[in-house]
């Protein structure tokens, strides 16, 4: 059985099953008011148990609560006891003579709805929540003898139609080896919590996956999305020698966190991650990356209903600086638009949103936002050492506006007599092929650039990744966008600008020797793909990354270059 | 009866943690409250029916309170939505 591999590693456990009763409606229709009553009467009951329920995990010393836990059950309290819900399922139940169990499951399936249409990310996720507290008192409401949660032995894969936040808070996670789950995506509850704990995960399983049956054995795969049920032997061994090899592996790229990055014959590179917030900056100092070459700032201003003040940022962009002791730290400006949204900044609805108003574009325009962000971030420079990088430039004025805002800043800050560091290093993300073609032009206004293949990829190919039908043709070996790194790179390096790149291609291990050929002095990429990068860089010399740069540069198509990459690197 | 206008300050709106203190604050008190945003109003004990006005930050909602102890219950609103409102 596949599914989608959320959380990397391999456990071999024993399957516990957790079932949610299936909510099914009855259709049962009550015949006079003595059944109304005991029906009522039943819902009552249900509720307060599903209360005391939630106060005795509360209550339980053992769990280890955060304030956080706290404060869902206690939400989910106020759900359980909410008189709005107790209100419509009476409703039902007097006026439309349906049983407690099916005027409930109305009563919340209409309000989930309510919450899922509602325009604001927030008081959409309550539907989870909402759900949750639902269920607990169907649960409460058909006592079908479910097992307690907590009666698994060591070594248990948590097998589930999916996890709910409640779920997550009441597992005894020291005991759990894997989560398997039939629903669920990559940024799922379950997935978010194996991927915090380092549990491996699987998730979008489909239907198959409820065929398990308690204690069975099962192999699950995070990484590929695999799960095997019931396994032979042979096979339990086989994954046994894997588990090792992984945990080997592991080991043997953490020890290279403090070997300096350069190849055999001393030629160095810079290793950087890129971060959201500065809770990964501990992973990217245990990976032993050099710095941060893409902050994206985009954290700060999702999920809310306004734009964060110019304090709110500052705090958040000095908490960066200061984690990051003295380590160099790029900070992209605002990058929304195309598929990042803000609830509170309605961007009209565009035919081509990629090709529309987005990052630096709104910027410009809207001088207040970027203002403010400028002002947070130079405020914030003056603790540890960061650069400021803007996005989506495709021509040269672009730059020179943004520059000029950026000294409009300064003047502000020094007329107010506010410290900041006058001399912070300022660059671009080359992602738009103008930008490509003329980095000659560019490289006069700016300290350095940062390829964003991701983009640039996609604008060059002119392949929308997400559309199935073409995204095959997406491929960042292409010779055409090759050629136009390559140009970035030179131009650069002629005026002795850095050139650094922080998309997908940046951790691909086929791509690094490549790129070193090409003369890449900065790799940035998500904090898990730099010990694998490095591993290639300090075990090859420079010239081998030239040579290969240059057939690679002679080949004329993306297989004929994938299968040479693949052939070097063995 | 009382009838009051609060600014919401939280920048979050009224999202479920400073509703679940409202509640119980609410509970503290024999006077009903309802809660109005625009031509909306609801009863304050119900999660569901706080969450589902939609407050934003900026948006000022307006508390109605009736009964023998409305006098205490409004003070303690006034400190709810002025301070305690700004620290969730």
């Amino acid at each position: 059985m596949k599914g989608v591999g959320v959380s990397p590693g391999i456990s071999i456990g024993k399957a516990f099953i957790i079932k949610k009763t299936e909510a099914v409606r009855s259709g049962i229709e009550l015949e006079n008011d003595q059944a109304k009553n005991t029906e009522i009467e039943k819902f009552d009951k249900a509720v307060l148990s599903a209360i005391k329920e939630v106060e005795a995990i509360k209550g339980n010393e053992n769990l280890t609560l955060t304030k956080e836990d706290i404060e869902i059950l206690e939400t989910q309290v106020e759900f359980l006891n909410d008189p709005q819900i107790r209100n419509d399922v009476l409703f039902k139940i007097n006026y439309e003579h349906k049983p407690a169990n099916d005027a409930l499951i109305e009563v919340i399936l209409e309000a989930v709805k309510m919450f899922r249409n509602m325009n604001d990310e927030y008081l959409k996720a309550r539907s989870a929540d909402l759900q949750d507290a639902g269920n607990r008192i169907l649960l409460n409401l058909n006592i079908t003898g479910q097992p307690a949660y907590s009666k698994y032995g060591e070594n248990t894969i948590i097998i589930a139609e999916d996890i709910s936040p409640s779920d997550t808070i009441i597992l005894d996670i020291t005991k759990i080896k894997g989560f398997a789950t039939q629903l669920g995506g990559r940024t799922s509850h379950a997935a978010i919590i194996a991927k915090a704990k380092g549990i491996p995960a699987v998730v979008a399983c489909g239907k198959d996956l409820m065929d398990i049956e308690n204690n069975d054995t099962i192999i699950l795969d995070g990484s590929t999305g695999e799960i095997i049920i019931r396994p032979d032997l042979k096979t339990i061994e086989e994954y046994k020698i894997k588990q090792l090899k992984i945990a080997e592996e592991l080991s043997l790229l953490k020890s290279l966190k403090d070997l300096p990055v350069q190849t055999t014959d001393g030629h160095k590179v810079k290793l950087l991650a890129n971060i959201s917030d500065d809770s990964d900056l501990e992973q990217v100092i245990e990976n032993g990356g050099q710095g941060v070459g893409l902050f994206r700032t985009e954290l700060l201003f999702l999920g809310r209903n306004s734009f964060p003040s110019e304090e709110e940022q500052f705090q958040f962009y000095r908490k960066v600086a200061i984690k990051s002791k003295n380590k160099p730290v790029t900070v992209r400006t605002l990058d929304i638009g195309g598929d990042k949204q803000l609830s509170y900044f309605g961007i009209p609805d565009e035919n081509n949103p990629f090709l529309g108003y987005r990052a630096i574009r709104i910027c410009l325009n809207q001088k207040d936002i970027f203002f403010t962000q400028l002002k947070a971030i130079l405020r914030a420079s003056v603790f540890g050492n960061l650069k400021i990088m803007f996005p989506m430039i495709c021509n040269a004025d672009e730059v020179r506006l943004a520059k000029d805002c950026l000294q409009e800043v300064k003047h502000e800050l020094t007329s107010s007599g506010i410290e900041f560091n006058n001399n912070i290093e300022t660059g671009i993300m080359i992602e738009i092929p103008s930008a490509a073609l003329m980095a000659d032009i560019l490289a006069k206004e700016v300290d350095f650039f940062s390829i964003g293949t991701n983009d640039l990829c996609q604008y060059t190919l002119a392949v929308d990744r997400m559309n199935d039908k073409v995204s095959s043709l997406y491929n960042h070996f292409n010779p055409g966008l090759l050629r136009l790194i390559q140009n970035v790179i030179e131009q650069a390096h002629n005026q002795n600008k850095t050139v650094g790149m922080c998309g997908e291609m940046a951790s691909d291990p086929l791509a690094t020797l490549l790129l070193m050929g090409m003369g890449l002095d900065e790799f940035s990429m998500g904090t898990a793909s730099i010990p694998g990068v490095k591993n290639i860089i300090i075990r090859n010399n420079f010239s081998r990354a030239r040579e290969i740069c240059k057939k690679v540069m002679g080949m004329d198509s993306s297989n004929s270059i994938t299968d040479y990459l693949q052939e070097e690197l063995k | 009866m009382i009838s009051k206008d609060y600014l919401i300050f939280d920048p979050l709106g009224m999202h479920a943690r400073p509703a679940t203190a409202l509640i119980k604050l609410a509970r503290q008190y024999k006077s009903a409250i309802s809660l109005k945003k625009d031509e909306k109003l609801i009863q304050m004990r119900s999660m569901l029916n706080i969450l589902s006005l939609g407050a934003k930050c900026g948006d000022t909602i307006s508390v109605i309170i009736e009964g023998e102890d409305e006098s205490d219950a409004v003070a303690a609103l006034d400190y709810f939505f002025n301070e305690e409102m700004k620290n969730f």
